[in-house]
């Protein structure tokens, strides 16, 4: 096992730095004015960063390279859903959402279909999904930090867990733009930099470039597989192009735009900085093909600095990639703890016994604790599949209601809790047959492996279907409504 | 064993009670809204189930608004009952006269019609369809009628609760005191020699605080537009006050899209810099918009005098004789948009300086600007 002092020094600063954020940052980061603060609102492109610092999550820091690194150009796929979900967003969702006044999803479905019933069942589903999400970062932060000390996988998981924990029980963080913001650029300059040096290091050596190396189908696309290489393909492409959209932790910062045509903008810009981010990973993953035989697919990231420069150098490159990877874990698990603590607050833990703080704080350390354990039990699925896995679920649950429920004035509560229901079950039937040890081959299980091609599918013919059939459940007040979702504010008219 | 088991469920005429009371509970929530399609369709059923007839009506005065039962072609002849009834006054009994029917197999024979009314008005009646028309039955539906009647009556009251509201709002707008349009005016007044561009920047600023605070549609605004109305009017204060009052505003703009009632922070700014330049020399105003998570808080803080908390509960509670009118009503507007959990905090003591905290929900259901 391999013990690095710089990167052990690494995880520490960025924990430290975390948790000082949290309990000063507030102070620090807002100057006090005598006037006009009122005007201030927060610019598109400095939400956006912090949409990227909160978006950017293990999977995309070390899974990518990792997966490209051992199945080849087909795992291109993976960071192209991720950028391309927000290009759905933009044409679909992201301005109505806005107009609509929705703060999370449950908020969402119950403004627009003044149903109690249908926001509790959405308020399960943010939990699941953000459960989902959270599992592979805490495992993420295991393999990292045992890549770095030696130290068993759990460990990392509940150090990150703790300082979530207590970061988010602190309350200060998250809800500085500015602070995400950062993370977004940190994250980037912890790939870039040490990107930059290993290339020139492999420009230097006169390696042989990676798919001269290796003659295999490596580098092309759709070369294996043949019909279910193909379903994998177009299943994962539906998973992440609509699963975007339903992720808890990036909704509720659409709400930080003044209007709807911000929202687009944001979007816009987003699309932007994940594009530039998404660069890095293959080409980490292609230096591995040269460098990195011996490298563990899982850490290949932190690791391969390492491998390219023995020495000081080489240490302190991968230091600065572990501590870009700590940061994305500890931005992305508090964006989702937070999330999720928010929704259970609201909808659970309500009554006379839980009251304001303590209410919040009941359900941060369950939104907490639970990932934490599932994380410590659960077999490791590597950490891009797993996010896969939450991907397809949020494509099987909340696109079909954003999707139907912005653009169709037919939808009713009972089509919804039908189709949602639909959606999560069929989904939740791939998660799980991946998390259990029970296994098979062929059509069944490529189909339950990756079911969004068809879970989506039938998730949206469900709520159509069962809308119709309760057509005389439409809310009275839907045509209001649309107008309110579609039409500009600068529009002078009477939204009622 | 038994014995326990009857304490514990009642007899069984109390069991007949608490049915009953039971029923009268299911129907009284759509008749809180008032006299409607919609709620009488929604209490209808219940109240037939109090009585156990074949049918019964609720209308208004003109026509039939919800009708449960069987015999609906009875329905067409509603309207004619309805005209004898209001003319009538009281309780009374329609027969065949009234209800011709041609089919031998019809339960309904007879009709017993009451008023339901509303502060002595007529706003409609309760219709009982049956076969017999007991006087057991006469009394009971008129009974039923009274309750009714009586749940209306606590609809209108909840309605012109809400008018009384409005109604404030309104003049909370036109409330801007005199004393305020002087004394600015006189302000800008004194710049127009001196300093004749602060003065045409706070003419332009007046101009639109103005047209902010009597702006007629809308029950909610954006904290964003609140707030800068908030600001106009402190740049206005400052520019009678000078350095003697001083102002801080902390603001995440994370928070300025939460959507707010309309002028819910300007008159505890006004009450706060009323505090605190009263007694002392120099004043100090504090306003701070934090983000926490599903909410927002804002604090509106002065260093003035203080006050007796027990003069503030009064005030909350809506004693008019206090001079914060504002504070009450913010409150209580605050309470029937957001619920009960929102309303004001004060902290406050003589000597102390007084803080004013309001919490709002980034999403309520019906609350947009």
């Amino acid at each position: 096992m391999i013990t690095s002092v710089p990167s052990v020094v690494a995880v520490v600063l960025v924990a430290i730095a975390t948790l000082a954020i949290g309990t000063w940052g507030l102070r620090l980061s807002r100057t006090t004015s005598d006037f006009f603060v009122a005007s201030r609102s927060v610019r598109p492109a400095l939400n956006a960063s912090a949409i990227g610092g909160e978006y950017l999550s293990a999977a995309s820091f070390l899974g990518v390279a990792g997966l490209v690194l051992v199945f080849g150009a087909d795992m291109l796929w993976y960071p192209v859903g991720w950028t391309a979900g927000y290009l759905v967003l933009l044409v679909l969702v992201a301005a109505p959402l806005r107009r609509s006044g929705a703060y999370t999803l449950p908020d969402f479905a119950e403004a627009r279909l003044a149903s109690a019933k249908v926001r509790t069942t959405c308020t399960l589903m943010v939990v699941a999904i953000g459960w989902l999400y959270l599992v592979p970062q805490f495992q993420g932060a295991g393999i990292t930090l045992e890549s770095a000390t030696g130290a068993p996988p759990w460990l990392g998981a509940v150090v990150v867990a703790t300082v979530v924990l207590v970061n988010v029980l602190s309350g200060g963080m998250r809800s500085i733009t500015f602070v995400q913001a950062f993370q977004y650029w940190l994250k980037l300059t912890a790939l870039l930099v040490p990107a930059i040096v290993l290339v020139g290091v492999w420009l230097g050596d006169g390696r042989p470039s990676p798919d001269g190396a290796t003659n295999d189908h490596w580098s092309l696309p759709l070369a294996d597989g043949g019909g279910q290489g193909l379903y994998l393909t177009w299943s994962l492409i539906i998973a992440t192009f609509l699963g975007t959209m339903g992720l808890p932790h990036v909704v509720v910062r659409f709400y930080t735009n003044p209007d709807g045509r911000a929202a687009r903008r944001t979007t816009v810009v987003v699309l932007a900085l994940l594009g530039a981010f998404y660069l890095l990973p293959p080409i980490y993953a292609e230096l591995g093909r040269v460098y990195g035989e011996r490298a563990d697919a899982n850490v290949l990231v932190l690791d391969l600095p390492r491998l390219m420069l023995p020495g000081t150098s080489g240490e302190m490159l991968s230091a600065l990639v572990t501590a870009g990877a700590f940061a994305a874990f500890l931005s992305t698990s508090s964006g989702l703890s937070v999330a999720v603590a928010g929704v259970l607050t609201q909808d659970v833990f309500r009554g006379p016994r839980f009251t304001g703080v303590r209410a919040f704080r009941a359900a941060a350390v369950i939104a907490v604790v639970v990932p934490c354990v599932a994380a410590v039990a659960a077999p490791d699925l590597g950490i891009a599949k797993a996010v896969g896995l939450a991907f397809a679920v949020a494509a099987s649950t909340f696109c079909p209601l954003l999707v139907l429920g912005i653009w169709w004035r037919g939808l009713t509560d009972v089509g919804a809790i039908a189709g949602l229901g639909t959606g999560f079950i069929s989904s939740g039937l791939g998660v799980a047959y991946s998390l259990s040890p029970f296994t098979t081959s062929g059509w069944f299980d490529v189909l339950l492996s990756q079911p969004a091609a068809w879970s989506v599918p039938l998730a949206f013919t469900t709520m159509y279907a069962v809308s119709r059939a309760t057509a005389s459940r439409v809310p009275s007040h839907v045509r209001r409504f649309m107008v309110r979702l579609h039409t500009p504010e600068a529009v002078a008219l009477d939204r009622g | 064993m038994f014995g326990r088991r009857r304490g514990h469920l009642g007899s069984e005429a109390d069991r007949a009670t608490f049915r009953t009371l039971h029923t009268a509970s299911l129907a009284s929530p759509a008749l809180r809204e008032g006299l409607t399609v919609t709620s009488a369709e929604r209490s209808v059923r219940h109240l037939r189930a109090l009585l156990g007839t074949p049918a019964v009506a609720i209308t208004d005065t003109a026509e039939l608004l919800a009708w449960d039962g069987i015999g609906d072609h009875h329905t067409h002849q509603c309207p004619d009952i309805i005209a004898t009834a209001v003319e009538h006054g009281g309780t009374r009994v329609a027969g065949h006269r009234e209800l011709p029917c041609n089919r031998t197999d019809c339960q309904i024979r007879f009709a017993v019609i009451s008023p339901l009314m509303v502060e002595d008005r007529i706003v409609g009646t309760f219709q009982v369809f049956t076969g017999d028309a007991t006087a057991g039955l006469v009394r009971a539906a008129d009974e039923v009628a009274t309750w009714v009647s009586g749940q209306l009556e606590l609809a209108e009251l909840d309605a012109s609760r809400n008018r009384l509201m409005e109604a404030e709002v309104r003049a909370l707008r036109a409330q801007i005191s005199p004393h305020f349009i002087y004394n600015s005016l006189g302000a800008i007044a004194s710049f127009v020699r001196t300093d004749p561009d602060r003065a045409r920047e706070l003419l332009l600023e007046f101009a639109d605080f103005t047209r902010y605070s009597f702006r007629r549609h809308g029950e909610f605004t954006t904290l964003a537009e609140e707030l800068r109305s908030v600001e106009r009017y402190l740049l206005l204060e400052q520019a009678r006050f000078g350095d003697r009052l001083g102002v801080t505003l902390r603001i995440a703009p994370e928070v300025l899209p939460v959507a707010v009632p309309f002028l819910c922070i300007q008159p505890l700014v006004e009450n706060a810099v009323r505090h605190g330049l009263s007694e002392k020399g120099d004043g100090h105003i504090t306003i701070i918009a934090r983000d926490h998570d599903a909410e927002c808080v804002i604090e509106v803080e002065d260093n003035g005098a203080g006050e007796d908390p027990e003069r503030v509960r009064r005030a909350l509670a809506g004693d008019a004789e206090l001079d914060s009118v504002g504070l009450g009503n913010v409150d209580v507007r605050l309470r029937n948009t957001f619920g009960d959990d929102y309303g004001l905090v004060v902290e406050t003591a003589p000597g102390a300086g007084t803080r004013v905290i309001v919490r709002v929900p980034k999403f309520a259901p019906g609350v947009h600007p």
